[in-house]
């Protein structure tokens, strides 16, 4: 169902944020209101190649964050498509008023893209490691808030976004994460995506959780429990209907982020049950402590984050249906 | 427009502002009132402008959108709006909120409230402009205050090294800020050569000599790099007891402060 081949053998491994490369060199050349708004950090958001093919849609605003958000606001009164990058703990980080103010209220055709977001980006530590963001970008008005699940969704995810009108956040990532659709895959912001079926449980993951999610259906398909996943790449606006139906059939939810448990995917997830269909949940995800540095597998073992993680959290959700 | 006809717009101006705030019963008093002779020379004389499109010529970037009573009183004067939609000020429902709106006013190009953030949307907006050779002007409006935030100098940075001559930015240097004088609470000299210092070329004027005023956005309009006028400007000027008072930053009259305001601005000078 929409899966590559082979994801558990012998994946082709990539960063997400390589999507969001890849998706400024196609806009590059297909839409000349397309610009790209740096603060610093060109080669490590891919925005280097879009800067070394199109200078005069390029700005460099050095490490200026706000001005960054600032100046990709007023790009956009003059007519511009700006996609503005950098680091996800200072993009929506270091500039949440800006964005507040200068792009949700005033509702401006900016698309602000981050990379390096999550624990997965390591050995940096905790000051880079962001794991607030869905919360704080999911909270504005006017603001769709979309988290990728591989290099490929995540170039589908920036077009998507600057083809649609008003703000958009994509989180993308550092760590090199499989490659779990295909070009063919179908995407759509706003619309759920159904990767496995099943009947005992209903599995909602974005983000690199998706792998793990899926890893998990696997070894719980061992234990005899038929899980569903579904892969929510679009935290706002949320797939309410897809997430209704799946766990109505269902009856327990686990959701997996890599993010605080606060404010995120499973919270989302959580406010909408409570309202259409109260139903037993876990959420899988950082539990209100910051990370530290070490490598991604071993920062994702130590914070929670593993498909060993989901299935713990599976058998003990259904125990309360 | 000569000088004695934008006195009396001017005029007809700071009446409106005592007369919406007081009816708002809140609002930005000192600054709209200060910054009436420039906003009257900017609207009437000086930016290129046509009320069916404020996007189509020169652009105008409010910054300390605080002080919008003053704008939305020229628009009036302009009658761009109807003057008894001044009335609305800060009402439910009201396209003229207590800072300026995007979402609610077509006028306001970028909402503005929070300070440190219109300013670095017009230096984003020069730049679209040059880069698509228009052969057009933005004007923003700033407060000195307002100038103690960083992010400010980040766009000011970014201004100087794209030679952003088609930039005309503006500051109302009343020296008062909400809590007291900007002397007291974070000292802003020396002003002129800070902007010098990020490569603008900066003209100080009277912000309340109409002469002085026309003279500087002349002068700023044939730069090659962005340019910023310090106009030197008395917070609450016109009604002599409020000149220079920081207490009237943030407060609107009462009936009997506005009926003494309306005599003070109406008595021959």
């Amino acid at each position: 169902m929409n899966l590559a081949d082979k994801i558990f053998e012998n994946p082709d491994r990539q960063a997400t944020r390589e999507g969001l490369g890849n998706a400024m060199l196609k806009l590059g050349q297909s839409n000349p209101k397309v610009w790209v708004v740096s603060a610093g950090l060109a080669d490590s958001t891919r925005a280097d190649k879009f800067a070394e093919k199109y200078p005069d849609r390029f700005v460099e605003v050095g490490i200026a964050e706000q001005n960054m958000i600032g100046m990709a606001a007023g790009a956009a009164l003059g007519g511009k498509i700006p996609i503005a990058t950098s680091f996800a703990v200072f993009l929506p980080g270091r500039c949440y008023d800006h964005i507040r103010q200068s792009i949700a209220y005033s509702n401006l055709n900016v698309k602000l893209v981050s990379t390096h977001a999550g624990i997965t980006v390591g050995a940096d530590g905790a000051t880079h490691q962001m794991l607030e963001d869905v919360s704080m970008m999911r909270v504005l008005p006017n603001m769709r808030v979309v988290v990728p699940c591989d290099a490929l969704e995540a170039e589908k995810a920036v077009l998507a976004a600057v083809e649609g009108q008003g703000p958009y956040y994509v989180r993308t990532g550092r760590e090199k994460v499989p490659v779990l659709t295909t070009a063919e895959s179908p995407f759509e912001i706003g619309k759920a995506e159904l990767f496995r079926e099943g009947k005992d449980v209903t599995i909602i993951a974005n983000g690199i959780m998706v792998f793990e999610a899926l890893k998990a259906a696997r070894e719980l398909e061992k234990q005899g429990i038929d899980a569903e996943v579904i892969n929510c790449h679009t935290v706002k606006p949320l797939d309410e209907k897809a997430i209704v139906a799946s766990v109505k059939k269902t009856g327990a939810v686990v959701t997996a982020e890599e993010h605080q448990k606060a404010g995120g995917l499973g919270a989302a997830v959580a406010e909408l049950l409570s309202e259409k269909l109260p139903t037993p949940q876990i959420r899988v995800g950082v539990d209100d402590t910051f990370g530290e540095s070490g490598p991604a597998p071993a920062l994702m073992e130590k914070y929670g984050l593993t498909s060993k993680e989901i299935v713990k959290s599976v058998r003990e959700v259904i125990k309360k249906k | 427009m000569d000088n004695t006809q934008l006195a009396v717009k001017a005029r007809e101006i700071r009446k409106s502002i005592i007369r919406m705030l007081t009816r708002a019963g809140s609002g930005h008093t000192g600054g709209s009132l200060g910054m009436a002779d420039v906003f009257t020379t900017l609207f009437f004389d000086t930016i290129n402008m046509d009320s069916g499109d404020v996007t189509a010529k020169d652009r105008f970037i409010f910054s300390n959108g605080h002080i919008c009573p003053v704008w939305y009183a020229t628009l009036a004067e302009k009658g761009w709006i109807k003057k008894e939609e001044l009335m609305t000020l800060r009402q439910l429902g009201s396209r003229l909120q207590g800072h300026p709106s995007r979402h609610d006013f077509p006028f306001a190009e970028i909402s503005a409230g929070s300070l440190g953030q219109g300013f670095l949307a017009a230096v984003g907006l020069a730049l679209a402009m040059k880069r698509d050779k228009s052969p057009y002007k933005v004007y923003a409006s700033l407060g000195d205050g307002e100038l103690d935030e960083g992010s400010i100098w980040e766009a000011a940075m970014a201004a100087g090294k794209y030679q952003l001559g088609n930039l005309i930015a503006f500051v109302d240097v009343n020296r008062q800020q909400q809590a007291g004088t900007t002397d007291q609470l974070m000292p802003l000299e020396p002003l002129a050569g800070k902007w010098a210092a990020f490569n603008w070329h900066v003209i100080e004027a009277d912000g309340h000599d109409f002469s002085d005023i026309k003279k500087a956005f002349r002068e700023a309009k044939q730069q090659k790099k962005p340019s910023v006028v310090l106009f030197k400007t008395h917070m609450g000027k016109g009604v002599p007891d409020w000149e220079d008072k920081y207490a009237w930053h943030g407060v609107s009259p009462t009936e009997q402060q506005a009926e003494y305001a309306l005599k003070a601005l109406e008595a021959p000078r």
